[in-house]
């Protein structure tokens, strides 16, 4: 189903999207999207929506299942709370993405802004998985309780990553390709050499993004990895007790 | 005031022509109507450059009155004051769900000679503006500065825009912000830009620094009357760039200073202005959240908070240079971009009209 988004407002675009998908639609092109928030927000089905032009904030927020592609940058609050289903970006990306994700994978071809994955967690096989192509801002992965991140600086632009990287960061794990100066670093993470797991590991993530954007694998897997985990499961549990 | 759960923040953008090209106000008004939903229709404004060029060298008062009897006490503080050039209603147009609005008349203003010798034309102005605000009862000037207005009121953006007819303006550089308050009350006076002279501000986020910088700004004489947050930073760029003459990119430095950490790190002469102007601009840091346009008659400035707690987004078009909450807000209006960036978190986005441009 192919819809002109030109002018509608969110909630007018969403509702077409709901209830073509409760009449059995599963394919979706957005054309002239502008700014309408909320977009694949909260659907539990697994279809494919594909946007042409730059959709709002809060894009797959709470989303569960669904795969979206945007041909274009998108902006702020990607992700939020997202539970199960894909987002793929072939541009670059605002501020809080991934915020509390619990589960799928977002995809960008470009930049990420601030707080990337900020508080994102996981459960058993619920895993969430960020990779961002280019660069990211400050904060990236802090508080994180779970989940994967990975950070590539393909565009060689300086500095990969911004001040208070996993800045009270508690689980999961980032992979950073290339090395990250400790003065960027939280106070809650330490860096670690790759095991064979963790390039088995995030090998097939890689792939995946590879097929996505059109990049070389083995071009990306040249460059030494870092990794980076928490210090501790509980890096404040002596904070306030006394 | 506060409405929690609503999805908000309020919105800017702005939009410059460096080559000084004339733009109507339809576009900044799709604009700022792209982010509808960062507002909630307790404020809206716009600013404009070059809109006056038959009185370019007069000072511009726009007014609001609350009765007659405020706009008679300050038209007969203008006779005393200035020379009044002409003065007319300011034209809006009835609808748009626009209620109660002031009275709204513009003067068109010169200094006589006489009062200008123990001051400065500007700082005389300043002077004026400051009286009228705080010692007229029921009048505020929106806007002073020359070839430049402010429009704004209690409304939606885009249905204030329509109301002041803004299609009907011209100008080189257009500000807009759709309002979402807060802490501070909605109201006619309250809405953004915030202006002193040629300086306008719009503002998403709160100034949590401004009982300080308030203190500050009192000992230089201005006087903080509009019960808003974002009046301190109008008047600290009047304070630092027209008075101290101040570089736009070091008044930056004061009033989003590098943190002491990157100051360390710097080159040793990068470090020693850092560290001076933090020592002796201390108190005009702005703390809190926020991103800002600040219009000048001679260009357009971006700026985030340090940590980067509200959007921006710049990009460039041919000699256009744009700046706003959402990246969708500029492609409303220009869809083909030669470049597009989010700027980071205090580093100023600093647009100059060429010199030429009147």
């Amino acid at each position: 189903m192919k819809i002109d988004a030109k002018g509608m407002h969110y909630r007018q675009l969403n509702k077409m999207i709901r209830d073509a998908v409760a009449s059995g639609e599963k394919e979706f092109e957005l054309d002239n999207v502008g700014g309408q928030r909320y977009i694949g927000a909260g659907m539990n089905e697994n279809v494919k929506i594909t946007i042409n032009g730059t959709p709002g904030n809060d894009l797959g927020a709470f989303m569960n299942g669904p795969r979206v592609i945007v041909n274009a940058n998108a902006q702020d609050g990607i992700a939020n709370t997202m539970n199960a289903g894909e987002i793929i970006v072939h541009g670059n990306v605002g501020d809080i993405i991934g915020y509390g994700m619990r589960g799928g994978k977002l995809y960008i071809k470009g930049d990420a802004g601030y707080r990337v994955g900020i508080h994102m967690k996981e459960y058993k096989k619920q895993i969430p998985v960020i990779i961002a192509g280019g660069t990211a801002g400050d904060f990236f992965g802090e508080y994180m309780a779970g989940g994967i991140m990975i950070l590539l600086g393909m565009n060689g632009k300086s500095p990969l990553v911004g001040d208070y990287v996993g800045t009270g960061m508690h689980g999961g794990v980032m992979y950073i390709r290339g090395k990250v100066d400790p003065y960027h670093l939280g106070k809650e993470v330490c860096c670690l050499e790759l095991s064979e797991e963790d390039t088995k590991l995030i090998s097939g993530y890689l792939k995946e993004f590879c097929d996505c954007f059109n990049f070389e694998f083995n071009e990306i897997m040249k460059e030494k990895f870092t990794k980076l985990v928490p210090l501790s499961l509980r890096p404040y549990g002596n904070l306030y007790v006394y | 005031m506060k409405c929690d759960g609503i999805p908000s923040g309020c919105a800017i953008s702005g939009m410059m022509s460096e080559n000084g090209r004339r733009i109507d106000g339809t576009e900044i008004i799709r604009s700022i109507a792209c982010m509808h939903d960062r507002s909630n229709g307790l404020g809206g404004g716009f600013a404009a450059y070059g809109i006056y060029p038959k009185r370019k060298d007069m000072y511009a008062f726009h007014m609001m009155f609350d009765n007659a009897g405020a706009k008679e006490a300050t038209e007969e503080f203008f006779k005393d004051y200035f020379n009044v050039d002409k003065d007319e209603v300011i034209p809006t147009q009835k609808g748009y769900g626009i209620s109660n609005p002031p009275i709204l008349w513009r003067y068109f203003l010169e200094v006589p000679e006489n009062k200008l010798e123990f001051l400065s034309e500007r700082d005389y102005v300043t002077k004026t503006v400051m009286k009228i605000n705080s010692e007229i009862e029921g009048s505020f000037v929106a806007s002073s500065g020359k070839n430049m207005g402010a429009f704004k009121g209690v409304g939606y953006p885009e249905d204030i825009g329509r109301f002041y007819k803004l299609e009907e303006y011209s100008a080189y550089i257009w500000t807009a912000h759709g309002r979402f308050p807060t802490n501070t009350p909605g109201w006619w006076g309250g809405a953004h830009p915030f202006t002193l002279l040629d300086w306008s501000v719009v503002h998403n986020g709160e100034i949590s620094s401004y009982g300080i910088n308030k203190r500050y700004l009192e000992m230089f004489g201005y006087k903080l009357e509009l019960r808003t947050d974002t009046e301190v930073i109008a008047y600290l760029f009047d304070l630092l760039v027209r008075r101290h003459k101040l570089p736009v990119d070091k008044a930056i430095l004061a009033l989003a200073s590098p943190f002491w950490k990157d100051i360390d790190r710097m080159e040793p002469e990068q470090q020693k202005i850092a560290t001076a102007i933090r020592q002796v601009y201390g108190s005009s840091l702005l703390n809190g959240p926020f991103s800002v346009i600040i219009g000048h008659s001679r260009g357009m400035i971006g700026l985030n908070d340090r940590i980067k707690l509200r959007p921006m987004t710049a990009a460039r078009k041919d000699d256009m240079l744009y700046m706003a909450s959402e990246e969708s807000a500029i492609r409303e209006i220009a869809q083909d971009l030669d470049s597009v960036w989010s700027p980071r978190a205090g580093t100023a986005v600093i647009g100059m009209v060429r010199a030429e441009v009147e």
